[in-house]
């Protein structure tokens, strides 16, 4: 399994763009090392920005280098990301119109060892609330380089997770991607398995083996923009299979999964399952550990895909 | 500074003074302790020091000013109609709706308000980044920044105070509008600021400190601070919160108060009587 590691994806990209676009520039909060992207700052030393551990701040100078006609990419861990710097985020990147990217690294369960104190559940639903802001989580090298580009030039703030470990390549170097519309990665008549992220997406594609071996045909789909969520192909699915699993590394609360539901009761109420952290903090352990101990596997997905065809 | 061009910056600090309780008053309500006690500031700023132009309000090669005490906004206001950047009739319009003057500052909805502001701390972070771009681009301008003395709680004020240093912003002017009064009364009662200076220096700013309503004192240390060459510069002043309104001036309960049409044009017209 050809695999890459995303945080050198996500730096490569930086450094791609910013060699054809002097308004590319780097914020960093003192985790340059975890992110990778001191190759961006060998590269481009005047362009990146150490502001040390001072989030808060690191967000609103981003709004200021955005004031200032720059492109800011700023990234720290998506717990600090999310709740350390929601309010300058707010106010000083999306309510001011600003183009601030922000990126949330090691989402969820890929904190790993750093536990509860740094394992973000919560980060989609904070940011899905922020108007016209754009969430994203790639599942994949490819798809992490392509919305990176996108993102730089999207016209408004952008929150992207991501998993910054080597992941398997899903998508070929030709695969285009477009902000807010999700990829079906394979097609399938009995349940619609929705995913978004590295890690869920890997998960989600392990089910449809599983399903698939015991009959049952499972579409699935890369939902790598949740906000705006592509209720155009959700709903397309829900008519096509009649049920959803939708399969997401944060809280069932207000992340992909609210997304998918509110979609579907507005238009079209098909059966809807949720796996997803149910409503409990985080805490340490390796990801296989942790994959199960919230019950994020695939065999999980399995077994809840088989309630929801059961349930109907 | 010439006498001659001190009178006309003393007038015209009045004239501002009197448009911004017009402005407040015309609504009825508003920060305008805070909003009186930066006018001479701005008046200083915009009528000697900044490189800005009305007809090119997003000009790229300008001075730009960060008004972080986003709540100060109808004192700016006065400043922007009377310099041309949108209609004077606008001031009536302040925080009605579908305005294009909001109480708190909005660089999107006002021609010539170069950041949005209004939760406290953020503009520092903001001038600081664009200051940065500034630098990356080679324009040779300035940038100001004024934050209040209450803001100066907020730790993100002190995580900036550290970044400015340590990237040695000399392009970054700032202010502390110390009118010694937050909104739950005195500031040294409420959150205690000092050793004001003593911070300041010690996060590395090039400090002074002078009266924020004396045009001279103000103008020399402005012109010392684009000297710096390496350090970013806070200048202190010392300001009255409500400076020349009779209904508001040194009261605690002035940071947004009510006040009738009437009065703030009785105000006014006591300003024309001085002197």
């Amino acid at each position: 399994m050809n695999q890459q590691e995303m945080r050198t994806v996500y730096t490569q990209t930086l450094i791609e763009l910013a060699e054809k676009d002097e308004r590319i520039v780097v914020l960093e909060a003192d985790l340059m090392k975890a992110s990778g992207t001191g190759a961006f700052k060998n590269r481009f030393p005047e362009r990146t920005f150490n502001m040390g551990v001072a989030e808060a701040n690191m967000v609103g100078v981003a709004a200021g280098l955005s004031a200032g006609g720059k492109i800011p990419f700023a990234d720290t861990f998506a717990c600090f990301a999310s709740r350390r710097t929601y309010d300058q985020f707010f106010i000083s990147g999306n309510y001011a119109h600003l183009n601030v990217k922000l990126v949330g690294t090691d989402p969820g369960v890929a904190s790993e060892y750093n536990g509860g104190t740094h394992m973000p559940f919560e980060d989609i639903g904070i940011m899905r609330n922020i108007p016209q802001l754009v969430v994203m989580e790639p599942s994949d090298p490819v798809s992490l380089k392509k919305l990176v580009i996108k993102s730089a030039y999207h016209n408004g703030c952008t929150y992207m997770r991501l998993h910054r470990k080597p992941v398997t390549v899903i998508y070929s170097e030709e695969e285009e991607f477009e902000i807010g519309k999700g990829k079906v990665l394979k097609d399938g008549t009995d349940v619609t398995l929705i995913a978004t992220g590295a890690i869920m997406v890997a998960e989600a594609l392990k089910a449809g083996e599983i399903l698939n071996a015991e009959g049952i045909s499972a579409a699935i789909i890369d939902m790598h923009t949740i906000k705006p969520v592509d209720t155009g192909l959700i709903l397309q699915y829900a008519k096509k299979t009649g049920g959803i699993v939708t399969c997401e590394n944060h809280q069932k609360m207000n992340g992909l999964g609210s997304a998918v539901a509110e979609t579907l009761a507005e238009n079209y109420p098909a059966l809807l399952n949720r796996i997803g952290i149910n409503d409990e903090f985080g805490e340490v352990g390796k990801l296989d550990y942790l994959l199960e101990r919230y019950q994020l596997t695939a065999e999980h997905i399995v077994s809840t895909a088989k309630m929801n065809i059961s349930s109907r | 500074m010439e006498k001659q061009e001190l009178e006309q910056l003393e007038r015209k600090a009045k004239e501002i003074r009197k448009m911004t309780i017009d402005t407040i008053g015309y609504l009825g309500v508003g920060h305008i302790g805070g909003a009186l006690s930066v006018i001479e500031v701005l008046t200083l700023l915009y009528y000697k020091h900044m490189d800005i132009s009305p007809e090119e309000p997003k000009k790229k090669n300008r001075d730009k000013l960060v008004l972080s005490k986003g709540h100060a906004g109808p004192a700016l206001y006065s400043v922007l109609a009377d310099k041309g950047f949108f209609p004077g009739e606008w001031l009536h319009t302040l925080n009605k709706g579908g305005t294009n003057l909001p109480s708190h500052c909005d660089m999107n909805r006002t021609p010539g308000i170069d950041m949005t502001t209004g939760s406290l701390g953020q503009g520092i972070s903001a001038a600081i980044g664009i200051a940065m771009a500034n630098r990356l681009d080679g324009i040779d301008k300035k940038v100001y920044l004024i934050i209040g003395d209450g803001e100066t709680n907020e730790g993100q004020i002190w995580e900036g105070a550290m970044a400015a240093t340590h990237y040695k912003l000399n392009n970054l002017i700032a202010f502390t509008d110390y009118n010694k009064m937050q909104i739950d009364g005195y500031v040294h009662e409420t959150m205690n600021i000092e050793d004001l200076n003593a911070k300041w220096n010690a996060f590395g700013w090039f400090v002074q400190r002078v009266n924020g309503h004396d045009f001279l004192d103000m103008d020399m240390a402005v012109e010392r601070a684009k000297k710096e060459l390496f350090r970013p510069s806070m200048i202190i002043l010392d300001t009255i919160k409500g400076k020349g309104a009779f209904f508001a001036e040194r009261r605690l309960d002035n940071h947004n108060m009510n006040v009738t049409y009437e009065t703030a044009q009785e105000a006014c017209r006591l300003l024309d009587q001085e002197n």
